[in-house]
């Protein structure tokens, strides 16, 4: 058998983390979350010397206190699964606050393996490094690396193996809080040691520090031993002794000599240029956060990465739109026709394929982000906006989940874990859905296009600012009225500037893009098949008319009306299409229709136009010969049209029908009520219900409520038309609904989602109820006031 | 002796103090703000807040308010 070994990655945010933890495992990775709480938490495995090595990704942190669930996590698991080696990545341009962590799992008893990462930078500034020397000072191996150039992985291997084989724990030199204090610390240790239990878990040293600092976790753990109380009376000894002998509380001088430890060590292991230089990135700075810049350039960004987001996915989208409907068209083919052709190109392929239709989209803005992301600009984007976003009860890094939800709200969502307080975090997510999401967008596009073409892209724009000014008008409400209070400091790291490197912005870019992905596997087959169900049965409903008796009746009075047609032509109805003339006549016809399909002309086109004049003289030509004929051929051209525009219309009828006394319908009749006051009749409150499973489907809900088959969300032109046409659609009524579209509840994985992160019912509940009712409220004055005022 | 929310842009110093003991007391000191840690205040966002100090060779942000909770001295101050 392979030996294991189990590793802990951990490191500053910034410090290249993720960079090494791609080149250590590739693809061999696994994306989970912590027990207990929605902080990620990323595994996978590699092979070193004969060993199998877990490599745990553990949350990027600054340090290890009871602050934040990041660091709780970060501590606990070198705790609690003692990894048999942490390696810690330190940045080494900025080594200082680096090894400011390095120093709590010395602290926590680790065996440490210390990455010197980005020294290619460092070196590069000027910075000149002792490794050997800051490896003694440390008592743990220190390998340089370039994590983003897959440098230096051998080395740190090869270091994390030896250290994982020896036994020992983390040697060097115990860091020093003072003559008068060190002492102190020990009894605290030695009051510990007593609780064998307690110390078999936790070092001795770092218990009395994490007491000393008043650390409320610690404190939990510690209140259960037998000896707490003595500790106790040791601990607040010795705070009141640094208090009142050194004037600072505890806290502060723990901090105070780590930092002091790192300033000896650095100045003896790091030679700094004699003159510091300002480096392209601190260039760059001067002028993308500038005062005067800061905010056109903000602008500037967020419009190119929208323009990016929306023309560059076009082509793309192109694709997939044209893969399902190859699919659809090949499934179909095979298939024979009935319930279960209908079941496999309507219902699945259909509904998967308008979820993917805009996965392009969506794929493109979270490619942009990604790039935005790794360059370090979202830092910069934040701190521009901190004080507008502030203003509204929000935080500076609410606008990274904001911007996400224009692709979709489920990964905004995630990504509103990078706030550090619950309440921004809360606020932050109650507020999301209100930012047009990829898949709201067919929406805005069937109904802007019937309604209010002309000024189309205006109004698509106005959407997309109603929705932001929803957000943040509602967040200050929450602010204010629900989640008064603190909000969560500002003090976060502008990290240099970066030139990202493409595999961590495609790694980046798909992690979010398979959450919207996923949802198309599972879910969304789920409710496309749940949504075919619904409208396909039952099969054959009673209908008010006999639609039968009618279809036969119109086949009968044709029949009836062709016979002396058929007789021009020396033969009769069933055989008309053998008679050697009339063949002549269908054939001028048939060319026509075949040679216009195969150029696929447009009907004003010039083509076209020469086309149909060619038929013109054939026919001419051939009304020379025949004069006769010529003439019943057109009586009976004009008789087979309007038969079979009759028949469609039964047909149509039929279908709607159908659809109208399935369950689907049923269930939209039962609804309606609570739509009616908007002006929304039963198949849009089947729309909108379907909606809410996703929004995707709304618009391919009224494909099928208009019996015009399967709809590409994405061209529903015959569909657009149908709408516009209809009498019981007015500008007005489709500007309440885009207005309850844009309001209402995300889909149903965003609201489990929303139900994971914010991890009560009592959330969930509220952020469907509220998000319906400001919709309905909304749409309820913007209906009646319009109708008031006479626009219906 | 000033806070830190007082200073101009360009302005260097030594941090002396945080006051408080909160999570931001505690955030700052983990960031490097400790005893005579030299510090350059680079500029103010935009809007004026928050602002960005240069810290232990890196940039840091903080809002104004967080600010006032850092006593600094001002590098003339010594001379």
């Amino acid at each position: 058998m392979r030996k294991q070994l189990t590793i802990a990655l951990a490191g500053n945010p910034n410090s290249g983390k993720t960079s090494i933890f791609n080149n250590l495992t590739g693809a061999r990775q696994h994306v989970g979350n912590w027990p207990g709480v929605t902080v990620e938490k990323k595994e996978g495995t590699c092979k070193h010397n004969g060993y199998d090595i877990k490599v745990v990704d553990l949350p990027g942190t600054y340090s290890l206190t009871a602050y934040s669930m990041e660091e709780v996590v970060a501590r606990d698991f070198v705790i609690k699964e003692k990894p048999d080696v942490v390696v810690d990545i330190v940045d080494a341009s900025n080594l200082q606050r680096n090894l400011y962590l390095t120093t709590q799992f010395k602290e926590l008893g680790a065996k440490v393996v210390i990455a010197l990462n980005m020294s290619d930078v460092a070196e590069k500034s000027g910075l000149n490094i002792d490794v050997k020397m800051m490896s003694q000072l440390l008592g743990a191996p220190v390998v340089p690396t370039v994590g983003n150039k897959n440098q230096g992985m051998k080395d740190l291997l090869d270091a994390v193996v030896k250290t994982g084989e020896n036994k020992n724990r983390f040697g060097g030199h115990p860091i020093g809080y003072g003559k008068e204090v060190d002492p102190e610390i020990e009894k605290i240790q030695r009051i510990i040691s007593e609780d064998s239990n307690l110390v078999s878990k936790y070092s001795p040293k770092w218990l009395a520090v994490k007491l000393l600092e008043g650390d409320s976790e610690v404190i939990k753990v510690a209140e259960a031993s037998p000896v707490w109380q003595e500790t106790q009376l040791a601990v607040r000894k010795c705070q009141n002794y640094i208090k009142g002998h050194i004037g600072e509380d505890a806290e502060t001088l723990i901090a105070d000599q780590r930092y002091g430890f790192i300033a000896g060590l650095t100045a003896e292991t790091v030679q700094r240029p004699e003159l510091e230089r300002l480096s392209i990135s601190d260039k760059i700075d001067k002028v993308i956060t500038n005062r005067v810049l800061g905010l056109p350039i903000f602008l500037l960004f967020m419009y190119a990465l929208l323009k990016f987001t929306f023309s560059g996915s076009e082509f793309m989208v192109g694709w997939f739109e044209g893969f399902f409907e190859w699919l659809g068209g090949a499934a179909a083919a095979v298939i024979p026709v009935g319930i279960f052709q209908s079941f496999i190109v309507d219902g699945i392929i259909g509904g998967v394929g308008g979820v993917l239709g805009f996965f392009p989209l969506v794929l493109f803005l979270f490619l942009g982000i990604a790039i935005l992301e790794d360059s370090g600009y979202i830092a910069r984007g934040a701190f521009v906006m901190d004080k507008i976003m502030h203003a509204f009860g929000l935080h500076g890094k609410s606008f990274l989940p904001l911007l996400i939800g224009m692709g979709c709200t489920v990964p905004a969502l995630m990504a509103s874990r990078t706030l550090e307080s619950r309440k921004d975090r809360l606020i932050t997510m109650l507020v999301n859905g209100f930012i047009i999401c990829g898949a709201k967008v067919p929406i805005y596009a069937l109904f802007i296009g019937a309604f209010f073409f002309k000024s189309g892209a205006t109004v698509f724009f106005l959407f997309y600012v109603i929705g932001i000014a929803f957000a943040v008008v509602m967040a200050k409400l929450f602010r204010v009225f629900l989640l008064p209070g603190e909000a969560a400091p500002f003090v976060m790291e502008l990290p240099p500037y970066r030139v990202p490197t493409i595999k961590g912005i495609l790694i980046h870019m798909w992690e979010r893009g398979w959450m919207y992905l996923r949802k198309a596997g599972t879910i969304i087959v789920a409710v496309a098949v749940l949504i075919w169900i619904g409208f396909t049965f039952p099969q054959e409903p009673k209908y008010s008319r006999d639609y039968e008796a009618m279809t036969a009746q119109i086949e009968e009075n044709y029949t009836h009306q062709v016979a002396p047609i058929a007789a021009g032509f020396g033969t009769e109805v069933e055989r008309i299409e053998e008679s050697e003339v009339f063949i002549k006549f269908l054939d001028v016809d048939t060319n026509f229709s075949a040679a216009v399909g195969e150029a696929e002309l447009e009907e004003d086109s010039e083509e076209y136009a020469a086309l149909e004049k060619e038929r013109e003289v054939s026919f001419e030509k051939l009304k020379e010969i025949y004069p006769e004929q010529a003439g019943f051929y057109a009586q009976y051209k004009t008789l087979t049209s309007a038969k079979d525009e009759q028949l469609a219309e039964i047909e149509n009828a039929m279908a709607a029908e159908q659809m109208e006394r399935s369950y689907a319908g049923r269930v939209g009749h039962a609804i309606a009520p609570f739509f009616k006051p908007l002006g929304f009749d039963w198949r849009s409150s089947i729309a909108l219900l379907a909606g809410f499973a996703a929004k995707e489907v709304v618009v391919a809900t009224y494909g099928t409520l208009y019996s015009m088959g399967e709809t590409d969300p994405e061209a529903a032109g015959p569909l657009r038309q149908a709408i516009q046409k209809d009498p019981l659609w007015t500008p007005l009524k489709a500007l309440t609904f885009m207005i309850f579209c844009l309001l209402y509840i995300p889909c149903f994985v965003a609201t489990v989602v929303f139900h994971k992160e914010a991890g009560s019912w009592g959330w969930t509940g509220f952020m469907v109820l509220y998000t319906t009712a400001l919709a309905w409220v909304a749409s309820f004055i913007v209906y009646q006031g319009g109708m008031l005022l006479g626009l219906g | 002796m000033a806070k830190l929310s007082d200073l101009a842009p360009k302005t260097k110093g030594k941090i002396v103090k945080v006051k408080g003991r909160d999570a931001i007391h505690r955030r700052l000191l983990d960031m490097g703000a400790v005893s005579g840690t030299q510090f350059e205040v680079e500029k103010k966002a935009p809007l004026g807040d928050p602002i960005q100090i240069k810290i232990m060779g890196y940039h840091l942000s903080l809002r104004k308010y967080e600010a006032e909770t850092i006593v600094v001295t001002e590098a003339n101050e010594e001379l």
